[in-house]
């Protein structure tokens, strides 16, 4: 038995268990993702029908395969916070909710490791 | 802690109360598209983890991509990145207490429909021209 009064145990928190962090992340990551996707966007089409060593050869570039990294960051990170929101909005069961709030934070995860292992690896050549 | 009491209290009007509005369907159209784009990217790290593996599986994922289904995909990835990122400036907008004015509301909602359609096709023009 908490020794703690109901105020106490829910102060700062809002529906999503945290205050303005959510808000003000989803915004850093919006404005980050002005100039990131359309760097992304601009490799992409210029990369249009390449042959795999043109893209392995084009990561080669540090800043290449840095700004796409930071744009998977910025991206994902974007993505997961949305769908936390989307998840909190339409979900009502509390298991099921928590199990989406999970699966969400497992799907953006092994998108991004999966992302960077191909970019590390091809831009490291080895 | 305990629960707290349901009370039988009156519920908002909630959308299908409303007529829809251009600004309204505007609004649900941004959570569409985030939602569409979320699961599309999986599309972007399939395509570079297949570039990083070998040259067959990438010409195979490539096969998938300009295959006329894969393109259809990939048109409307597009719009919906476009339409999202409109959508957002619109937010930001927002966000610092300008363009609440109901004309410029009902402008930006038209300017983000009609832009993204446009960009969406300068794009894919862009895009056939470096590969047809």
């Amino acid at each position: 038995m908490s020794m703690r009064t109901p105020y106490k145990q829910t102060e700062g928190l809002g529906s999503a268990k945290s205050g303005t962090g959510h808000f003000w992340q989803q915004r850093m990551t919006a404005v980050a993702n002005i100039p990131l996707v359309l760097f992304l966007a601009y490799f992409l089409i210029r990369h249009l029908g390449a042959a795999r060593g043109e893209i392995v050869a084009s990561l080669q570039n540090p800043f290449t395969a840095i700004f796409l990294v930071l744009a998977l960051v910025s991206i994902l990170w974007h993505m997961r916070l949305g769908m936390q929101t989307v998840i909190e909005d339409y979900v009502h069961g509390h298991g099921l909710r928590l199990a989406c709030l999970m699966l969400n934070g497992f799907f953006t995860t092994a998108l991004g490791v999966a992302a960077f292992y191909a970019i590390f690896k091809m831009s490291f050549g080895v | 802690m305990p629960e707290p009491k349901s009370a039988a209290r009156p519920l908002s009007p909630h959308l299908q109360i409303y007529r829809p509005m251009l600004t309204m369907m505007m609004s649900i159209m941004h959570r569409i598209t985030g939602v569409g784009l979320y699961f599309g990217m999986v599309l972007l790290v399939w395509w570079f983890t297949a570039a990083a593996v070998s040259d067959g599986y990438f010409e195979l994922v490539q096969g998938f991509f300009f295959h006329w289904f894969g393109r259809l995909v990939l048109f409307g990835f597009t719009w919906a990145l476009i339409h999202h990122a409109l959508g957002g400036l619109r937010h930001l907008l927002w966000d610092t207490g300008r363009g609440f004015d109901l004309r410029v509301v009902e402008w930006l909602a038209r300017v983000n429909l009609a832009g993204s359609i446009i960009l969406t096709v300068i794009v894919w023009v862009i895009g056939y021209g470096v590969k047809p």
